[in-house]
């Protein structure tokens, strides 16, 4: 059997084409063969999060799935949540000095972007439980949901 | 000091747009070309043993391995406080997990499959895992040659034993404090080990170039430490402090655990060995489990006496640290811990020994707290059991009790000025004390909790730090400092601080995270004394600069210098309304005079600061005679729970804590770490159960099994109380208070379930399923 298989997928709106093993963990390839670097390696088990991307709209912890399963599928990193800005919802998260280290914020990003685009009024309940799967150290996730809660409350999460 | 424009606003960090849009680089992120190494760590099996023999053979015929090394390639010793550990195990290993070959592969998979194939022949060794049975006679000695190693003086190991520093207190009459009480309660609290569980685990990268040059990236806490241990454990090989470069990018959480050195001097070590290549070595999630530093584990057994009117009288508090196998950073949380162990009380009489006790288990160091949580939960259990029993308000017990601006201290130094009293006051309101809550559901109890915590910065009494400040064309201004933004916000705080004395924007200020090769020195990040310290440093280097600039315009323009101030990005003078002088026309260019030459030039303002008040030089029978602590930060918090009675389980309805942080630079930034922190405390006490087997192999290092709490998981509502009693000596009367957040959660929780239960739990953690069990117990008495 071949060891490596061509895939051909959308990488934050561009079309890339790459040779893989088929063995490669997705958050592998992203950050050592595609420069991709916002999502972070934590557990290598799907516990923390910090690696959460979007494949077609839903958010995937990349180091639980093979590079080979994107093929014909878009991926979106927080590289490229958005074309000419950031968004509202990262806004807020700075305005409202949501993070300390920094390292989950990519994975909080993500999954919360998820969830407005999905629901764009979450109770703090719903927000909570679209974060459960990103663990957060630093913060105790409150200016997190503050953030989230602001967005919503402002008009969601729209690109100016 | 009234009309403050940067400093005591909630300004946003400066590094936020960085880490929300995936530009902040991380150790990790940092590319090295195809010539990259890396290396993979062959572990320790056994607890305690002799390596006989180590067999690479099968392990180098692995197509890809570059080269394997063992210990005997690397006979160097390193420590921060005490040298008890060799870069690799020598002919012994002392805890499962510990380092003792490392194989280099061109991919990490190779390392690691390869890595699997070194075959290490042991001769068991007795083993100890528990401190109490470490210090008995017939106990394994795990470092028979403790009397031959080098450490600070204000350590002091027993030879020939597992106790590898013993910190004494003797402060009045012990026994006639005893003597005068009316009532004593003596008992005995348990704290197990916790892990930081930092989201980034420990990362290290180095070079040893062709011209001998040592450049090591590192997730840390302590570039300029590292570099230090770094040359002097590798001295041997003609390395001079200059040779080595630390560069630390931005830190994915640290919590104590990238303090000192752990797992980086691998990376150092090897690329020594490696020369012209660069080398990466990345910890799984089990090795940052097991394999950087725990917190210690601590027994404490408490005697205290108090009168009858609630005044305390006496107390001996005797602390049995489990230190594990090296101890070089943990003998320091001992003897902090020791220091401190009266907690924030005024005692006339006190007995403490602050033991640190060799065990075969993962080696210990600073963790958040560094010592103090582990001895607040028994005291501040003690001090409410106490109060109870008296049948005098626990709140009103502390208040009675609490230590004033210039009490005496456990090692004879005065207490300096603090809001503790206002703190305990603001947090008793809002926490609404004495108003007895009952749930609607009867299977559903009530309790409130309260404590106190207190917290000095623990460092060398010559820890010190530097800043550069420098000027650009366009007015505005770079920071060079080497304290670690490891999310408690330093290079927003140091813009603020620069910003207030030179009125410039924080917007024109950049901060950035050290190299050492072009920052100044800074000891470490850690103690919470960053603001303080590096604050001073940057507010003398603003100063600095600030006189600097009047003194170019007064000479070159003839004003008088005692006339002229900073406003909006210019100079301007009291006495010549119309003067206004940019501060970018002149800061690199300098000033123009009537003669048509140039004046002044580059504005680089040089900040150092030094605690040079601080002394360990004491009795070390007594403790007394020095001035080991700068300061203590104080602060009261208060917890209101909901248990269920069936399952234990504990629902935090409302947790208050106030923080007296001499003055909040940036609000925004303290509240955060109130709101932070406590989630953090309340983690080791409702959540984090370390579990090891009974030969010392840990069995949970992992976030499936060692939970930390999600966004599920917190209280319903946290209210972050700031309180600002200036510190006399630091930048705009600020003090540390990241640390002391965490301080009180585990006994409040502990007195807010006697308080609904009728239950004391004595033992962390309290998880649901310990609730339950021993409220199954009282109900059947």
């Amino acid at each position: 059997m071949k060891k490596t298989t061509e895939i051909t997928f959308k990488l934050n709106g561009e079309i890339r084409n790459i040779t893989v093993n088929n063995n490669d963990i997705l958050l592998d390839v992203l950050r050592d063969k595609l420069g991709i670097k916002s999502p972070k390696c934590g557990c290598e088990r799907g516990d923390c999060g910090a690696c959460t991307i979007l494949i077609d709209n839903k958010s995937v912890r990349s180091c639980l799935i093979l590079a080979v399963e994107v093929d014909g599928h878009e991926i979106t990193t927080v590289e490229g949540l958005s074309n000419q800005d950031i968004t509202i919802l990262q806004k807020n998260f700075v305005e409202m000095n949501s993070f300390q280290c920094g390292f989950c914020a990519p994975g909080v990003i993500i999954s919360t972007h998820e969830l407005l685009m999905n629901n764009p009024h979450p109770s703090k309940e719903e927000i909570k439980e679209a974060l459960a799967g990103n663990l957060c150290r630093c913060t105790g996730y409150t200016p997190i949901i503050d953030a989230v809660i602001e967005t919503s409350k402002k008009g969601g999460n729209k690109n100016e | 000091m009234n009309n403050l424009k940067y400093v005591g606003k909630p300004v946003t960090r400066i590094d936020g747009l960085e880490k929300i849009t995936g530009a902040a680089i991380y150790t990790d992120d940092i590319e090295f070309g195809p010539n990259l190494l890396y290396a993979e760590i062959v572990e320790s099996t056994h607890a305690h043993a002799i390596i006989k023999k180590i067999d690479t053979s099968e392990a180098e015929k692995i197509p890809g391995v570059v080269k394997i090394f063992t210990g005997k390639d690397f006979p160097f010793k390193f420590g921060l406080y005490m040298k008890d550990r060799y870069i690799f195990a020598q002919d012994k290993v002392r805890f499962i997990g510990e380092q003792i070959a490392a194989v280099i592969a061109r991919d990490p998979k190779t390392a690691l499959k390869a890595a699997k194939l070194v075959k290490v022949e042991y001769e068991p060794l007795p083993e100890v895992f528990n401190q109490i049975d470490a210090l008995n006679n017939d106990s394994v000695i795990i470092h028979p040659d403790l009397g031959s190693y080098e450490h600070v003086p204000w350590f002091f190991p027993k030879a020939g034993t597992n106790i590898a520093h013993w910190r004494k207190i003797r402060k009045g009459n012990i026994d006639q404090g005893f003597a005068e009480a009316y009532f004593i309660l003596e008992d005995t609290y348990k704290v197990p080990r916790y892990a930081h569980c930092a989201i980034e685990t420990h990362v290290a990268i180095a070079k040893y170039d062709l011209s001998g040059r040592l450049t090591v990236w590192a997730s840390s806490q302590s570039p300029f430490t590292q570099r230090h241990l770094f040359a002097e454990a590798l001295s041997s090989l003609g390395i001079q402090h200059k040779d080595v470069r630390v560069i630390a990018p931005h830190v994915g959480g640290g919590f104590g655990g990238k303090a000192g050195v752990t797992m980086e001097i691998l990376s150092a070590a090897l690329a020594t060995k490696l020369k012209g290549y660069t080398v990466k070595i990345r910890w799984n999630r089990a090795q940052e489990f097991y394999n950087t530093y725990q917190r210690l584990g601590v027994v404490a057994k408490i005697k205290m006496g108090v009168k009858k009117d609630g005044t305390i009288t006496a107390m001996q508090h005797q602390l049995y640290w489990d230190a594990g196998a090296y101890v070089e950073y943990g003998a320091n949380v001992v003897n902090a811990a020791g220091l401190s162990a009266i907690g924030p009380y005024k005692i006339p009489n006190i007995y403490i020994d602050s033991i640190c006790i060799y065990t075969n288990m993962p080696p210990t160091g600073a963790y958040r707290g560094f010592g103090y949580s582990e001895f607040l939960f028994g005291l501040e259990s003690h001090i409410n059991r106490i109060a109870t029993a008296l049948k005098i308000d626990p709140v009103q017990f502390r208040k009675l009790n609490a230590i004033k601006e210039g009490d005496s201290l456990a090692y004879g130094a005065e207490m300096n000025p603090n809001g503790l009293l206002e703190a305990i006051s603001k947090v008793e309101k809002e926490i609404e004390w004495g108003k007895k809550e009952v749930s609607d559901n009867p299977k559903k109890a009530i309790g409130k909790g309260f404590a106190l915590f207190w917290k000095a910065p623990a460092m060398p009494p010559n820890a010190s730090s530097s800043a550069f400040l420098k000027f650009n064309e366009d007015g505005s201004i770079n920071i060079l400092a080497s304290a670690m933004d490891i999310g408690q916000g330093f290079l927003t705080v140091m813009a603020q601080i620069a910003s207030e004395i030179l009125s410039v924007p924080v917007s024109k200020i950049r901060v950035e995270n050290p190299d050492t090769d072009r920052n100044p020195y800074e000891w470490q990040t850690v103690a919470s004394h960053i603001t303080w310290s590096t604050g001073n440093a940057v507010k003398q280097a603003a100063l600095d600069a600030k006189e600097q600039i009047f003194n170019i315009v007064s000479k070159t323009l003839h004003l008088p210098k005692d006339m002229l101030y900073l406003e909006d990005e210019a100079v301007k003078c009291y006495t010549k309304k119309n003067f206004k002088l940019p501060l970018k026309d002149f800061v690199i260019n300098g000033i123009q005079s009537e003669d048509g030459t140039y004046k002044g030039g580059p504005i680089i303002g040089k900040g150092v600061f030094m605690p040079e008040f601080s002394s360990t030089n004491s009795d070390p029978e007594t403790s007394q005679g020095g001035h080991p602590n700068v300061h203590y930060t104080v602060g009261a918090a208060a917890v209101k729970i909901e248990i269920d009675k069936d399952t234990g389980k504990i629902k935090v309805l409302k947790a208050v804590e106030a923080v007296d942080a001499g003055k909040a630079i940036n609000p925004d930034l303290v509240k955060g770490q109130i709101t932070g922190g406590l989630l953090q405390g309340l983690a080791t006490v409702l959540y984090e159960d370390i579990r090891f087997d009974e030969k010392g192999r840990m069995l949970n290092p992992n976030f499936t099994d060692y939970k930390i709490p999600t966004s599920m998981d917190i209280p319903d509502e946290i209210v972050p109380i700031i309180i600002e009693v200036a510190q006399p000596d630091g930048p705009f009367g600020a003090r540390g208070m990241g640390e002391h957040t965490m301080l009180p959660a585990a006994p409040m929780i502990a007195n807010a379930i006697e308080d609904a239960l009728g239950i004391r739990l004595k033992s962390m953690p309290l998880t649901a399923e310990k609730i339950a069990l021993e409220y199954i117990k009282t109900k059947h008495k």
